[in-house]
């Protein structure tokens, strides 16, 4: 079996991996990306809509263009890419087993590891979608990838589940290719997508939203031809008697993201119950030492800006860790988050001095509330906002000089 | 007419109504929403993303080189659907100028 050394390994080649490896590389690191995909880009290649870049580049692009930018970057720079290559375990000495056309079964011993995998997208079985299982099921970013890559419809007559982003914009790739979306489903009294994309993707064609609904069956064999619906209670169960039908050949969901951390089974990572991604310091270094996590396999971001962001600290802290310039600092606080936010992300922050952005996330939309940071009976940090959502990620800057102990985050009317 | 701004997650819902020469918003909570409801009231405009085929097979997709009216998103993409991609073209290629006399040109954005 063939053994290949590097400094930093990054496991994915999606928006999250190729920044990390160019901050990697840049810091005098020698990198490779281990990517599946017979192309780097992940799923930017898919999302040819626009709304990437506004922030990290300053003009607003499509997916496929932001991906370029990156990987052309990638390709001027002494970077390994590995493509077609499938890592099938990551060890506690950070060596990745993989396969690939070039090395067949190989194994990669690296200083550092980024991890930059991404997230899988919530299934029927995942949501348990009662009724047959007819061919016309898909969800929202498998049926993007089959029109936008492969130049295929999945089906004329369409209802979308969940009204996340991705669901939101299938609903105007189907129309605009000539389906006709007949209805969107949302379980929650709300979107967890950009307003944005409610104007611009349901009401621009006049596609209804029916908010706290959700589907009760599905029926058809072997292809669906129709699904039940209902309203849902105050307890998210659908009240029966309320129960429609409407006729259908494709259902698409868009009924949320997991972070795809499968690789880190075999290794004792502390996990976050609420992001599914692994517990990171600021650094973005997970609890194992030298394993470092960013973009969505950490937790599922809206913004790609903010992916590059964050797999740039990642990268940098990865090469820092495997060239041994790593400061071991003494003493972490912990970040949690309560009254309102999910959770809060660095969970882990040194003390010492400078600023530290911290990443968080609301359960509901509040309006008119304030963000603070307290440690102890001291507040450090308060912060208004006039409206704070589900779907929009939030960020604060906390001074760590001020930082005396854990952190709590929470909400304040 | 009803919209929602899009320009902040607040999302206030915007009421437009014309009174004589004068354009009111209303519901807006500061000036950028003053400004989105006036432009979607008067020219609501949209940039268009879609695909084009490639001579040989495949698709790539492409993107306007600005907004079109809103009104025209169907037209735009019908007129695109017509154009075949050359195998060889590249990202940031164009491949239409002036497209139904809009002034906007279509650009490749990405392929396989």
């Amino acid at each position: 079996m063939r053994t290949l050394d590097f400094d930093v390994a990054v496991i994915g080649g999606g928006p999250a991996g190729m920044a990390a490896a160019l901050a990697a590389q840049k810091a005098g690191a020698k990198t490779v990306i281990l990517e599946r995909d017979v192309r780097l880009g992940g799923i930017l290649n898919q999302c040819i809509h626009q709304g990437f870049g506004l922030h990290y580049f300053g003009e607003e692009m499509t997916g496929p263009e932001y991906a370029d930018k990156f990987r052309k970057k990638v390709e001027k720079k002494d970077i390994t890419v590995m493509l077609e290559c499938m890592v099938l375990s990551l060890d506690k000495n950070k060596t990745v087993t993989a396969l690939s056309p070039e090395y067949g079964l190989c194994k990669i011993n690296a200083g550092a590891i980024v991890l930059a995998m991404g997230c899988r997208e919530r299934t029927a079985g995942a949501i348990a979608l009662a009724g047959s299982r007819p061919a016309g099921i898909y969800t929202a970013g498998m049926a993007q990838k089959i029109c936008n890559v492969d130049g295929y419809l999945v089906g004329k007559d369409v209802v979308i589940l969940g009204s996340g982003d991705i669901g939101l914009i299938m609903a105007r790739r189907m129309t605009t290719e000539g389906a006709s979306v007949k209805l969107v489903l949302e379980l929650m009294p709300y979107s967890s997508g950009l307003k944005r994309n409610i104007v611009q993707c349901l009401d621009d064609y006049g596609i209804p939203i029916k908010y706290s609904h959700t589907i009760t069956r599905v029926e058809g064999y072997p292809r669906l031809t129709g699904l039940y619906y209902a309203p849902v209670g105050e307890d998210r169960k659908p009240i029966l008697e309320q129960e429609e039908y409407i006729a259908c050949d494709t259902l698409l969901l868009s009924v949320g993201l997991i972070p795809e951390n499968d690789l880190l089974s075999g290794l004792d990572v502390e996990m976050s119950r609420v992001t599914q991604g692994a517990v990171v310091d600021e650094k973005r270094m997970t609890s194992f030492d030298g394993v470092f996590s960013c973009g969505n396999v950490l937790h599922v971001h809206d913004l790609v800006d903010n992916v590059s962001e964050e797999a740039e600290i990642a990268g940098n802290s990865a090469a820092e860790y495997a060239l041994g310039k790593y400061a071991d600092t003494a003493e972490y606080v912990n970040v949690t988050a309560t009254d309102g936010v999910r959770y809060a992300l660095p969970q882990r922050i040194s003390k010492g001095e400078g600023k530290v952005r911290v990443f968080f996330r609301v359960g509901d939309v509040y309006r008119n509330c304030k963000l603070v940071a307290e440690c102890g009976e001291e507040q450090i940090l308060s912060k208004k906002f006039m409206v704070l959502a589900p779907g929009e990620m939030g960020s604060v800057e906390l001074d760590k000089s001020r930082i005396s102990g854990d952190v709590v985050v929470r909400l304040k009317k | 007419m009803n919209t929602i701004c899009i320009m902040c997650p607040m999302g206030c819902p915007l009421t437009v109504e014309q009174e004589g020469d004068e354009i009111k918003v209303a519901g807006n909570t500061c000036k950028r929403g003053d400004k989105y409801g006036r432009d979607e009231f008067t020219a609501p405009k949209r940039s268009i993303t879609t695909l084009v085929n490639i001579s040989g097979g495949g698709v790539a997709s492409v993107k306007t080189s600005d907004s079109v009216p809103k009104e025209r998103i169907f037209d735009v993409i019908a007129e695109i659907g017509k154009l075949v991609a050359d195998e060889n073209v590249k990202i940031g290629d164009r491949i239409a100028e002036n497209l139904l006399g809009l002034g906007v040109d279509v650009l490749i954005t990405g392929r396989k």
